[in-house]
C-alpha cells in the first residue's frame, strides 16, 4: 500500500477534447426525437484518455487494503483469501453474454451452476433446497423472513407478528424483520453471551413467527442451548432462522438444519470466498427444510425428469426480491471454491478457523479484557485493554493496527460490551501472521502504559488521518459539483 | 504436509497451536457443540479438483452455453465492456476489500465511490446519489419505501403499467409486506394515462408514483406536467430509467421528478446471465436523510487533506437497527467502479455515440422489419430510442420468429405475449447482424 496519498479524482484530469472509447463507425446520425424528450445539457462527464484513466484508479488502488494487500481480522466478516482460480472460472464457464431472455436450452451450463452450488449448500446447510437469488446477506435475511411468514399464512395462522432476535445481533437482524413487516422482540443475553433461556420462555407464544439466531453468535460462542431453544420456539408453532454471517466455523462439525432450523441464509462472499469487492457484489442464498420449498421466490430453477434445467415460476412463492436470478457470477466462484477444497477440504475449514481464533485469544487475553471465557469459535470478543486507567479507547487499538499493516477488527460491535474488539482471523492465515499480529497487539497494550498519547494519536503513517466525521456529516459534500459550490 | 493450498497449517503448526490453547486435540476446542448435533456422515461433495480439473469442469459447462446475438433488452442490454475495465477491476487492492470502514486505509475504494456518485447525480440530474443498491428492482423497491416514510401517513403508491414487470413485482413484493398498497396505472398504445392517473391521485392517500424512461415497450414518453401533478396531490415522482439512455434522454431532474432509479447494467456491464448489474438510487437533497444504503462524503482531515469517509450512516443499520431506512449493509462495490471507469472513458461523448448508434440500428432495423409485410410496428407513432415492440402477422407467431432466428444463432427479443416481441439493438449488433435478422423474417 502506498502510503502517500493519492488525491485527485478522475474529474480533475479532465482535458477538454480528450477521449477513452473507441466505437464502430455504422449507426452514425443524430437522435430525431421530439426536444422535450432530450436532455437540455450533455452530462458533465470527465474527458480524459485511456492512459489516464489506467494511471488514475491503478494509483487510487494502491491507497487501499485488502485481504490480498495483508491480514484483516474483521470480526463477523470472514475476510478469507479469495482464491485467483474462482476468478478465472467466471470467463471460463462462458456466461458473459448470456442474456436472461435466452431459452432455458441455450443456458443449460449456467443453469446447472446454480443448480449444482444449491445443492452443495443445501448438503453443508442440512436443508432441502435453497433459492440463490438474494444479492446479500441482508437480503437473504429478508427473503427468509418473508418465507417464514409464507409459511404461516399458509396454515392460516397471521396473528404471529413478531420476530424475537438476541441482543447480540446483527443490526441488519432487526432491521430485515422490519422490512418483512414483523415487530421486532429482542432477548436478553447471558453473561456468556448465549441466550437467556428464561427472557426467551417469557416471550414465546402464539404471536410469535420467528426466532432469528447466530450461531455461534456474535460473541463467537456457540449457542450450547440450541437444541432446548429450537424445541422450545417450535413448541409454540414458531420457526427457526439461521443467520449464516458466522457459519465458518460450523463447517465440519454440524449442520444448521441439524440443530433444528427451519429456514437459514449464508453469505457466501464470506464462508465460500467469494470477494467482498469493497461492499459488494455478494450473496446471500436462502436455505429450507422440506415442506417450506413452495414459498422461495421467483424465478426459480428447477429440474425435469431428463435432467434437464428449466425457470420455473411457483404461484405459491412469496414473490419476487430481483430482476433474474441475481449476482450470477458470484455463484461460480463460491462454486469453484466448493469443488477445489471437496468434502474433505471443506470439512476441514471449520476446526482451522476456530484454531487461528484461540490461538490469537489465548496469545493475548493477559493483556486484553476476555469477558467470555474460551473456547470461542471462530471469532471472539475483546472487551478493550485490562487495564483501562490511560483512557486508551478500542477506536485508538484499531487506529493503530492501522500503522502495523494490519486491518483493523470489527470494534464496538456486538454491543453487549462498551469496548468491543472483534477478532475473527480465519483458517486461511498462517502461524507467522498470526503471531506477528499477536506481537503487534502485544505492542500496543505496552505502549499505552508508558505512551498513551502515542496511542492515542495514531495512525500515524496511513495516507490520511484523522479525517474529519463530524464535519463530513454536517457539511454533507457528496458529489464533485458540491466541492466547487456551497455544501447541501 | 499441509492439507490444502488454502489451508497453510501443517501438523507442527496444528500441535504448536493446540498446546497454546490448552487443548489436546480440535476436539477440545468443540466441547460446547453437543455429540447430537454433530455431522453424521462426511459431506456428500465431490472430491477435490485440482486447478486443470476445475479448468476442464468448467469448460464442460460453458459447451452447455450457447452465445448468441442479442436483439433482447427488456432491462438488460448488451454493451460493449472496454478492456480497461476488467483489467483494472482485477487489481485485487479493490476487490479484495472490504465496505471501507477504516477511512485511512480505504481512499481507493471511497474514491471510486464518491466518483461514481458525482456520475450519477450528472445522469440523473439529481443531487444526491447513494453508493448503489442490489439491482434495478431492489433499487426501485428502496424508492418506493423512501418515498412512503418521507410521506409519513400515506400508504398508496401508483406504478405505471409501462414499468418492466419484474421491477413492478419486486415492488409489490416488498409493499406486500409493509402495508402499502401498490395500484397499476393502466396503459393506453403503450403509454401511461395521464387522466386515470390524475383520477387516482384525486383519491388521496397516494405517497409516490413510478414512471419508467424509456418504458418496457422501449417508448420514451412524454411526462410533461407529472411532476407538477403528482407535487400537487402532495405526492413524489420516481422515475426508473436504464442509465445509458440517461446519457441523451431528459434526466428524471429535469423532468421535475423527486427520486431517479433504475438498472445500471447498461453501462457497459456484461450480461453475466442477469447479474452482477447495478442498482442506482439518487434524489433531491430534501429526501437526503431518508436515502437508503451508504453515501460517501468528502472532508479534511488533520493535515488539510481532502479526504473521503462513509457518512450519514445514522440513517443505517449497524445504528439504528429496527429503524433504520433500510436493512441493506452493503451496496454492489466493485460494479460501482465499473460504472465509473465506464462513465470516465465514454465521457459524455461516447455515451451519445452509444446512444445514436442504438437509435438508428433500433430504428433501420423496425423500418426494414416492416418492410417485410411479416410484423407490423406496435404504437407506430410512439418515438422510441433503441427498443421497439413488434406484433407478428398471421401465421407467424413471436414463437415461430424466435425459433426462426434462434436457429441462427440470433436472441431475436422478448416475447411479451403469443404475437407481441420487443427488440433492443446495441452497437454490438452490427448492420451485418441486423441484415441477417430481417432476411430471416423474410424467408418466413
Amino acid at each position: 500500500m502506498n502510503k502517500n496519498l493519492y488525491s485527485p479524482l478522475i474529474f480533475e484530469h479532465t482535458h477538454k477534447g480528450r477521449k477513452g472509447y473507441a466505437l464502430p463507425d455504422y449507426g452514425k446520425g443524430e437522435i430525431c426525437l421530439p426536444p422535450v424528450l432530450l436532455r437540455s445539457n450533455a452530462p458533465e462527464l470527465p474527458e480524459v484518455d485511456e492512459p489516464t484513466v489506467v494511471r488514475h484508479y491503478t494509483n487510487s488502488s494502491n491507497n487501499n487494503f485488502g485481504v490480498d494487500t495483508g491480514f484483516y481480522p474483521l470480526g463477523s466478516c470472514t475476510m478469507k483469501y479469495n482464491p485467483k482460480v474462482n476468478e478465472a472460472m467466471v470467463s471460463r464457464s462462458g456466461v458473459a453474454n448470456l442474456h436472461p431472455a435466452q431459452p432455458a436450452l441455450s443456458v443449460q451450463g449456467a443453469l446447472r451452476i446454480y443448480r449444482s452450488l444449491e445443492k452443495y449448500l443445501s448438503e453443508i446447510g442440512g436443508m432441502s433446497e435453497f433459492t440463490l437469488n438474494p444479492f446479500a446477506g441482508a437480503h437473504g435475511e429478508y427473503v427468509g423472513l418473508r418465507v417464514v411468514r409464507a409459511y404461516h399464512i399458509s396454515r392460516a395462522d397471521e396473528a404471529r407478528r413478531k420476530v424475537l432476535v438476541p441482543d447480540s445481533a446483527h443490526g441488519t437482524n432487526p432491521a430485515s424483520a422490519a422490512m418483512a413487516g414483523f415487530e421486532i422482540v429482542e432477548v436478553k443475553s447471558r453473561p456468556d453471551g448465549t441466550v437467556d433461556m428464561d427472557d426467551l420462555q417469557s416471550k414465546l407464544d402464539e404471536t410469535v413467527a420467528a426466532m432469528m439466531m447466530t450461531n455461534p453468535n456474535t460473541a463467537g460462542m456457540f449457542e450450547y442451548n440450541i437444541p432446548q431453544i429450537a424445541e422450545a420456539v417450535h413448541a409454540v408453532g414458531a420457526l427457526m432462522y439461521y443467520d449464516g454471517a458466522n457459519l465458518n466455523p460450523m463447517l465440519g462439525i454440524a449442520r444448521p438444519g441439524d440443530m433444528g432450523f427451519d429456514v437459514m441464509h449464508i453469505n457466501l462472499h464470506k464462508t465460500f470466498s467469494t470477494p467482498h469487492g469493497g461492499g459488494g457484489p455478494g450473496a446471500g442464498p436462502v436455505g429450507v427444510r422440506k415442506g417450506l420449498e413452495e414459498f422461495l421466490p421467483n424465478p426459480r430453477v428447477t429440474e425435469h425428469d431428463d435432467g434437464s434445467l428449466a425457470i420455473e415460476f411457483g404461484e405459491d412463492a412469496f414473490g419476487r426480491v430481483s430482476s433474474w436470478l441475481g449476482n450470477f457470477t458470484v455463484y461460480i466462484k463460491a462454486l469453484a471454491y466448493i469443488l477445489s477444497l471437496g468434502a474433505d477440504g471443506i470439512a476441514k475449514v471449520g476446526p482451522l478457523s476456530t484454531l487461528n481464533a484461540n490461538y490469537i485469544m489465548n496469545s493475548l487475553k493477559d493483556l486484553y479484557r476476555l469477558p467470555i471465557p474460551g473456547p470461542c469459535k471462530h471469532e471472539f470478543v475483546f472487551d478493550g485493554l485490562i487495564d483501562k486507567s490511560t483512557g486508551v479507547t478500542t477506536l485508538n487499538i484499531a487506529k493503530a493496527l492501522l500503522d502495523y499493516g494490519f486491518h483493523a477488527p470489527t470494534i464496538y460491535f456486538p454491543l453487549l460490551f462498551h469496548e468491543s474488539l472483534m477478532i475473527e482471523p480465519t483458517e486461511t492465515e498462517n502461524i507467522e501472521t498470526l503471531d506477528r499480529f499477536i506481537e503487534v497487539m502485544r505492542e500496543i497494550a505496552n505502549a499505552v502504559v508508558y505512551s498513551p498519547e502515542k496511542v492515542k494519536n495514531a495512525p500515524y503513517t496511513t495516507p490520511i488521518s484523522h479525517p474529519d466525521e463530524d464535519e463530513a456529516a454536517l457539511n454533507p459534500i457528496v458529489k464533485y459539483e458540491d466541492l466547487h459550490h456551497e455544501a447541501l | 504436509m499441509a492439507f490444502h493450498r488454502y489451508l497453510p497449517h501443517t501438523d507442527s503448526d496444528i500441535r504448536a497451536m493446540l498446546d497454546r490453547c490448552g487443548a489436546k486435540d480440535f476436539e477440545d476446542l468443540y466441547s460446547d457443540v453437543t455429540q447430537s448435533l454433530r455431522l453424521k456422515k462426511p459431506y456428500a461433495l465431490p472430491n477435490a479438483m485440482s486447478e486443470p480439473e476445475l479448468d476442464r469442469f468448467f469448460a464442460g459447462i460453458a459447451a452447455q452455453n450457447r452465445e448468441m446475438t442479442c436483439f433482447a433488452g427488456g432491462g438488460f442490454y448488451h454493451h460493449y465492456t472496454p478492456a480497461v475495465i476488467p483489467a483494472l477491476l482485477s487489481r485485487s487492492e479493490f476487490y479484495t476489500a472490504y465496505t471501507p470502514y477504516q477511512p485511512e486505509i480505504s481512499q481507493g475504494t471511497l474514491q471510486y465511490i464518491f466518483e461514481y456518485q458525482s456520475m450519477m447525480c450528472q445522469l440523473t440530474g439529481m443531487d444526491v446519489s447513494n453508493a448503489s443498491m442490489y439491482d434495478g428492482s431492489t433499487a426501485t423497491a428502496e424508492a418506493m419505501i423512501m418515498a412512503v416514510n418521507a410521506s409519513k401517513r400515506k400508504r398508496r403508491v401508483l406504478i405505471s403499467a409501462t414499468v418492466a414487470p419484474a421491477v413492478a413485482q419486486v415492488c409489490s413484493t416488498y409493499a406486500s409486506s409493509l402495508g402499502i398498497t401498490l395500484e397499476v396505472i393502466p396503459e393506453h398504445d403503450g403509454i401511461t394515462s395521464k387522466d386515470e392517473l390524475e383520477q387516482m391521485l384525486g383519491a388521496g392517500d397516494v405517497a409516490a408514483v413510478i414512471i419508467a424512461s424509456p418504458n418496457y415497450f422501449g417508448i420514451v414518453e412524454d411526462y410533461s406536467g407529472y411532476a407538477e401533478l403528482c407535487h400537487g396531490h402532495k405526492s413524489l415522482l420516481i422515475m426508473n430509467c436504464h442509465a445509458s439512455a440517461l446519457g441523451v434522454l431528459r434526466s428524471p431532474g429535469e423532468w421535475g421528478a423527486d427520486i431517479a432509479c433504475g438498472e445500471a447494467q447498461s453501462l457497459g456491464m456484461p450480461l453475466n446471465y442477469g447479474g452482477p448489474g447495478l442498482g442506482y438510487l439518487c434524489c433531491r437533497k430534501a429526501h437526503m436523510r431518508k436515502l437508503p444504503g451508504r453515501i460517501v462524503g468528502a472532508t479534511t482531515d488533520s493535515t488539510g487533506q481532502r479526504s473521503f469517509v462513509l457518512t450519514l450512516q445514522a440513517r443505517e443499520q449497524h445504528i439504528r437497527r429496527q429503524k433504520a431506512t433500510s436493512n441493506i449493509c452493503s451496496n454492489q462495490g466493485i460494479m460501482t467502479l465499473h460504472a465509473s471507469i465506464y462513465l470516465s472513458l465514454m465521457g459524455a461523448e461516447g455515451l451519445r455515440k452509444v446512444n445514436e448508434i442504438g437509435y438508428n440500428g433500433a430504428h433501420a432495423l423496425a423500418q426494414a422489419l416492416i418492410d417485410t409485410g411479416k410484423v407490423r410496428l406496435v404504437n407506430p407513432d410512439k418515438p422510441f430510442l433503441n427498443e421497439f415492440r413488434i406484433e407478428t402477422i398471421e401465421p407467424l407467431t413471436s414463437r415461430t420468429v424466435l425459433g426462426a432466428l434462434e436457429a441462427k444463432g440470433i436472441l431475436g427479443g422478448i416475447a411479451l405475449s403469443d404475437n407481441e416481441i420487443i427488440v433492443a439493438v446495441t452497437e454490438m449488433c452490427s448492420p451485418d447482424d441486423i441484415d441477417r435478422y430481417v432476411s430471416i423474417i423474410k424467408g418466413m
